[in-house]
C-alpha cells in the first residue's frame, strides 16, 4: 500500500484543498463583487470536476482493500463516493443560491465560497473515515468552517447569534463526542474502526465501551440535530442567511449521516442491540417532536428547520433496522431528502417583496397560488413530498425505509413511525392551505433569480412522479454502497 | 382484446387535459376538460364492448418494469371495469355542473382530471404498491377542490377529509410491505391466490380495513363525509359520493375478502354491528336534517352499509347485491347532489325550509328528482331496488338479524327521502324567490337525462351489469368459501311430499 496508490485513492480531498487554498489567496487580491462571483463559478467547478473525479468510484462498487489508503485510515470506496457526489451536489446548490442572497445585503465576499470549500473538504474526510481521529479532524474541519458561514451576514444580528448559538452547542457536541471517543479507545485499545469492530465481536460488550458507544452517538446526534439534541437546529436555521441554512440543512446532514453509519454499521457493527435501542428512541423522537414543534411556527426557515428534524427521525430508522437493506434505503432517503430541502430553501428565498427583501413569515405567503402559481406549486409540491403523499418521491423515500424496517421484523415500530407521519403531514398541509386557500396577502411580488427558478425546477422535476424512473439505478447504487458497510461482519 | 394500451390511454388523456387547462384561459379550459373526459368515456365505451364477458379473469394486460421495487402493471376484470365506466361515465357530467365555476378555472379543471386519472389508475392497478400510490394520490386534488372551491367551513373539511384517509391509509402501507414480503410478489393477482398464515391474517384485515372503513366510510368514522360533502362544490360531492366512497368498497372486494378469507370470517361480527348501527343510526340522523346535502351526504352512509353488508355475506347474491349498490349509488347520490345543485345555483342556500312547491314552476326538474328519489329509496325498476334486494336476500342466508335490521333501512330511507321531496317540491309556494327559479335548462338536461336513463337500465336489465363480473364473483366466492361462517338461516329445500313417505316407509323398515 504505497503513497501513490493512497493518494490516488483521496485524489477529490487534495484537489478540493489545494482549490480551497488558491481560491483563498486569490480573493486576498480581489474583493469585488465580480471577483467573488468568479470565485463561486470556480468554486461550483471545482465540486463538478471532484465529482466527476469520484463517480467512477460509485458506480465500479470500489470497496475493501482497493479503496483503503494511507494505512487504513481512510478509505475511498463506493459508500464514501455515494455520500461524496450528494455532498458536492448539495453544495453546489447551495453556492449558485448565495451570490444573489448576498449582494442584497452587500455583504458577498469571495470567502464565502471558500469557506464552503473547507467545509466539503471536511464532509469528505468524514464520510471517507477508518478511524476515530480521521473522523474527528473532517468533522472539526467542517464544523469550524460552518460556525463562520453562520456568522456571514455580519450586519445582521440574528446571523452573528446563530454563529455563536452553533459554535457554543457545537463546540459542546464536539466534547461529548471526544469523550466517547477516548472511552472507546480506553475499552478497545483502538481507533480503528476494525480493530474496533473485532474487539467488540466476541461476547456482551463492556460497560465501559458501551458509555463511549453512548457518547459517541449523543455527539453525532448534535451534528445530525436528532431528538434529543436537536434544540439549536431552529435557532440556527432560522437565524443564519438562507443560503447557508440551505447549505446547514442538506450537504452537513449528509456527511453526519452517513459518518452515523460507518461508526454505527462498521465499527459498532458487531454489537448493533446495543445502539439499536439508542436509534429506535432518537428516530421516533425526533419524527414526534419534530412533527410537533412544527405545528405552531410563523417562520418558515423555522418550519424547515422542524422538518429536518422530522426527516432525520425517518432516516434513522433505517439505521435502527440494523441491515444492508436499512442502509440502502437510508441513502435513497438522503437523496430525496436532499433535493426536498435544497428545493424548499431556494423556494424561500425566491419569496421577495416588492423591494426585494426577503419574506419568511407564512402568513405573508398567503394566496401565492394566485401571484405565483409556478413558485406556489413548486412549494406545495415539495411540501407534500415532504409530508409523504404519493405519487411525489418523497413517499418512496420513506416507503423504503418502512420496508426496511418491516424486513429487519420491527412491524410494531414501523406501525408507530408511519402513524407519526400523519402528525407531520398536518403542518406540510397548513404551508400549502395557506398558499392556495386564503386570500392574497399581496406581499410576495419581487422577481426571482433565473438560477433560482432553474434550480427549484430540476428539484420540483426530480421529486415529481418522473423521479420514479430514475429510482432503479439510484436503488441499485444505493443497494452496493450500502454493501460495503456490511463487509467486515 | 386490444393491440395497444388502452388502459395507459386512458389514464394518459386526463392528465395531458390537465396540464393544457393549466396554460390557457378560463373558457378554453372548460371546453378541454368537456372535451378530454368526453374522450375518455369512449375509450371506456370501446373498453367495455371489447371486454371478452366469460373470458379470462384478467384483460387488458400491461406490464413494464419501470420501477424499484414495484412495476407499471394493469389490467382489469369484470369488477373494476364496471367500476371505471363509473368514473369515466360521471365525469363529463361532473365538468358540465362545473360551467358555472367562475373562480380559478384552469386550475379546478386540472384538479378533476388528474382526480379522474388517479379514480382510473385506482380500478386498474395491478400492482400493490402502484394501487396504494393512485389510491393516496387522490388525496391531493380532493383536498385542494374542497378547499379552493369549496363552501363557508372548506378549511376544516378539506383538513378532515385528508387527515382522516391519510391516518388511516398509512397502516395499510404497512400491512402492504409486509404482504410483499411474506408473498415475495407485488402482484395483486398472485397475492389473490395466495393463502396468507391465518394469524397474521386478522392483523393485516384490521390494517386493510382501517383504510377502507375510513374511505366508505363507515360508522363511526364517517364524520369526514359529511363535512366535506357539504363544503365540496357540486361536482366535487359527485366524485366524492360517485366514485371515491367506491374506493372502500372496491377495496373490501379485491383485497381483504380473497386475500384474507379467514380473517374476514372471524371479524364478521365487527362489520355487521357497525353496519347495522350505520344504517339505522345515519338514517334517523338525516330524518332531522336542514341542508340538503347534509341529508344525502348521510344517506351515503347508510346505502354503504348495506354495501358491507353484502360484501360480508359471503355469497354470491350478497356480492354481486353489493356491487350494484355501489354502481346504481354511485349514479343516484351523484344525480341528486346534481340535483342540489341546479336549484342551489339559483337561489344560493342548501336550506331546505328556503324551497317548497318547486313542482308548480319547475316540473321537469320536479319529474328527475322524483326519478332519483325513488331510485335512492329502491323502488323496482330502479338500480337501487335490484343491489339492495340482491344485497339483504344474501345476508339472509347468513344472518337474519343483520338482514333485519340492514332493512329497516329501506323504510327509514323512504321516510327521509320522501320527506325531503315534499319539503322540497310539493305545497305552495312559500318564498317569491323560490317561486321564480326557471326549469331546467339545455345543460341542466344534458347532465340529468343519461343519468337516469342508466338508473332505469341498471333497475329494468341488470343483467348487462351482472354478467362481466360474474365470473369475478365467483373466483371471490370460492377463495371465501373455505372460511365461510356458517349462518343461522340454513335453507333446506322442502322435501315432497311422496318422497317424504317414502322415507318413512324405508325407515321403518
Amino acid at each position: 500500500m504505497d503513497l501513490l496508490q493512497s493518494l490516488r485513492i483521496a485524489a477529490p480531498e487534495q484537489l478540493l484543498s489545494l482549490s480551497a487554498i488558491v481560491l483563498l489567496v486569490a480573493s486576498a487580491w480581489g474583493q469585488t463583487r465580480r471577483d467573488a462571483r468568479a470565485v463561486t463559478w470556480l468554486a461550483v467547478l471545482t465540486l463538478f470536476v471532484a465529482a466527476v473525479m469520484t463517480a467512477p468510484v460509485l458506480f465500479e462498487g470500489v470497496r475493501g482493500d482497493a479503496a483503503s489508503a494511507f494505512g487504513g485510515l481512510f478509505s475511498g470506496d463506493a459508500f464514501a463516493a455515494f455520500a461524496k457526489l450528494l455532498i458536492y451536489a448539495a453544495a453546489g446548490a447551495s453556492l449558485l443560491v448565495a451570490p444573489a442572497f448576498f449582494e442584497k445585503h452587500r455583504a458577498y465576499r469571495p470567502e464565502y465560497p471558500v469557506l464552503v470549500l473547507f467545509a466539503v473538504l471536511g464532509m469528505g474526510i468524514m464520510v471517507s473515515a477508518q478511524d476515530l481521529l480521521t473522523l474527528y479532524m473532517g468533522l472539526e474541519l467542517n464544523s469550524l468552517a460552518a460556525y463562520v458561514l453562520a456568522a456571514f451576514l455580519k450586519p445582521d444580528q440574528r446571523s452573528a447569534e446563530a454563529g455563536l448559538k452553533y459554535f457554543v452547542l457545537g463546540a459542546l457536541a464536539s466534547g461529548i463526542l471526544l469523550f466517547g471517543m477516548s472511552l472507546t479507545y480506553g475499552f478497545t485499545g483502538t481507533t480503528d474502526y476494525a480493530g474496533i469492530a473485532a474487539a467488540l465481536a466476541e461476547g456482551t460488550v463492556s460497560k465501559g465501551a458501551l458509555f463511549g458507544l453512548t457518547f459517541v452517538l449523543a455527539g453525532l446526534a448534535f451534528k445530525i440535530s436528532a431528538v434529543p439534541f436537536h434544540m439549536w437546529t431552529p435557532d440556527v436555521y432560522e437565524g443564519a442567511p438562507t443560503p447557508v441554512t440551505t447549505f446547514f440543512a442538506s450537504a452537513p446532514k449528509v456527511a453526519a449521516l452517513a459518518l452515523t453509519m460507518r461508526v454505527s454499521l462498521e465499527a459498532f457493527g458487531p454489537q448493533a442491540a446495543a445502539w439499536q435501542q439508542i436509534v429506535i428512541f432518537a428516530a421516533i423522537a425526533s419524527i414526534v417532536v419534530g412533527a410537533l414543534g412544527a405545528i405552531g411556527q410563523g417562520n418558515i426557515k423555522r418550519l424547515l428547520a422542524y422538518s429536518s428534524i422530522n426527516n432525520v427521525g425517518f432516516i434513522l430508522l433505517g439505521l435502527a433496522a440494523a441491515t444492508p437493506a436499512g442502509a440502502s434505503a437510508m441513502l435513497f432517503y438522503l437523496v430525496v431528502y436532499v433535493a426536498m430541502t435544497i428545493g424548499g430553501f431556494v423556494a424561500v428565498l425566491m419569496l421577495k417583496d416588492a423591494d426585494g427583501n426577503y419574506v419568511e413569515a407564512i402568513a405573508d405567503i398567503a394566496g401565492l397560488s394566485r401571484t405565483r402559481p409556478l413558485l406556489a406549486l413548486g412549494l406545495a409540491a415539495i411540501m407534500f413530498s415532504l409530508a409523504g403523499i404519493p405519487p411525489l418521491l418523497g413517499f418512496w423515500g420513506k416507503f423504503v425505509v418502512f420496508q426496511a424496517v418491516v424486513e429487519a421484523g420491527m412491524v410494531p415500530l414501523a406501525a408507530l413511525g408511519i402513524a407519526a407521519s400523519v402528525i407531520g403531514a398536518y403542518y406540510y398541509l397548513k404551508v400549502v392551505k395557506i398558499m392556495y386557500f386564503d386570500e392574497p396577502a399581496g406581499k410576495v411580488t419581487g422577481k426571482s433569480d433565473m438560477v433560482h427558478e432553474w434550480l427549484l425546477a430540476t428539484c420540483a422535476l426530480f421529486i415529481s412522479p418522473l423521479g420514479y424512473l430514475i429510482t432503479k439505478c439510484l436503488i441499485a447504487l444505493a443497494t452496493v454502497s450500502a454493501g460495503v458497510l456490511f463487509v467486515a461482519v | 382484446m386490444l393491440g395497444f394500451p388502452i388502459l395507459s390511454l386512458m389514464l394518459a388523456v386526463p392528465l395531458v387535459a390537465a396540464f393544457i387547462c393549466l396554460l390557457v384561459n378560463a373558457q378554453m379550459a372548460r371546453t378541454v376538460a368537456l372535451a378530454a373526459t368526453l374522450a375518455n368515456f369512449v375509450l371506456g365505451v370501446v373498453l367495455w364492448c371489447q371486454f371478452d364477458v366469460g373470458g379470462a379473469q384478467w384483460q387488458f394486460q400491461e406490464s413494464k418494469e419501470l420501477f424499484s421495487g414495484f412495476a407499471w402493471k394493469l389490467g382489469i376484470d369484470g369488477i373494476a371495469l364496471l367500476l371505471i365506466m363509473l368514473s369515466v361515465f360521471l365525469m363529463p357530467i361532473c365538468i358540465l355542473a362545473s360551467q358555472g365555476i367562475e373562480k380559478r378555472v384552469g386550475e379546478y379543471m386540472a384538479a378533476f382530471l388528474v382526480m379522474e386519472t388517479l379514480m382510473i389508475g385506482v380500478f386498474a392497478a395491478q400492482d400493490l404498491f402502484l394501487f396504494y400510490i393512485f389510491f393516496e394520490a387522490g388525496l391531493i386534488p380532493m383536498y385542494l377542490i374542497i378547499g379552493v372551491w369549496g363552501g363557508a367551513e372548506r378549511i376544516y373539511a378539506s383538513y378532515k377529509f385528508f387527515l382522516y384517509t391519510l391516518l388511516g391509509s398509512v397502516l395499510m402501507l404497512i400491512a402492504m410491505i409486509w404482504m410483499v414480503q411474506e408473498a415475495g410478489t407485488t402482484d395483486i393477482p398472485a397475492l389473490m391466490a395466495y393463502d396468507f398464515p391465518v394469524d397474521a391474517q386478522q392483523w393485516l384485515w384490521l390494517a386493510f380495513f382501517a383504510s377502507f372503513a375510513v374511505k366508505m366510510p363507515m360508522w363511526p368514522v364517517h364524520t369526514w363525509l359529511p363535512d366535506a360533502h357539504v363544503q365540496a362544490p357540486t361536482a366535487g360531492s359527485v366524485i366524492l359520493a360517485g366514485v371515491l366512497l367506491k374506493m372502500g368498497g372496491y377495496g373490501f372486494i379485491r383485497f381483504s375478502l380473497p386475500m384474507f378469507p379467514q380473517a374476514s370470517a372471524d371479524f364478521v361480527w365487527l362489520v355487521y354491528w357497525l353496519s347495522m348501527i350505520a344504517v339505522v343510526v345515519t338514517s334517523l340522523i338525516a330524518l332531522v336534517q336542514h341542508d340538503m346535502k347534509k341529508l344525502i351526504a348521510y344517506s351515503s352512509v347508510a346505502h354503504m352499509a348495506i354495501v358491507t353488508v353484502g360484501l360480508f355475506a359471503f355469497n354470491t347474491q350478497g356480492l354481486e347485491g353489493a356491487m350494484i349498490v355501489m354502481l346504481s349509488h354511485g349514479l343516484v347520490s351523484g344525480a341528486l347532489f346534481l340535483c342540489v345543485g341546479v336549484i342551489y345555483d339559483r337561489l344560493h342556500t342548501r336550506e331546505i325550509e328556503r324551497y317548497g312547491g318547486l313542482s308548480i314552476n319547475m316540473p321537469k326538474y320536479a319529474l328527475f328528482f322524483m326519478l332519483f328519489t325513488m331510485a335512492s329509496i329502491g323502488l323496482p325498476a330502479t338500480g337501487g331496488f335490484v343491489g339492495e334486494f340482491l344485497a339483504l336476500a344474501g345476508i339472509y342466508q347468513q344472518s337474519s338479524l343483520v338482514a333485519f335490521v340492514a332493512a329497516t333501512g329501506i323504510i327509514l330511507g323512504a321516510g327521509y327521502m320522501l320527506y325531503l321531496y315534499r319539503r322540497i317540491c310539493f305545497g305552495d309556494h312559500k318564498n317569491a324567490d323560490a317561486a321564480a327559479m326557471p326549469d331546467l335548462n339545455l345543460r341542466e338536461w344534458a347532465m340529468l337525462a343519461p343519468i337516469a336513463a342508466a338508473v332505469l337500465w341498471m333497475g329494468v336489465y341488470p343483467e348487462t351489469f351482472l354478467a362481466p363480473m360474474r365470473g369475478d364473483i365467483r373466483y371471490v366466492e370460492t377463495r371465501l368459501a373455505a372460511a365461510k361462517p356458517t349462518g343461522d338461516a340454513q335453507l333446506t329445500a322442502g322435501k315432497p311430499a311422496a318422497r317424504q313417505d317414502h322415507a318413512q316407509h324405508g325407515g321403518a323398515h
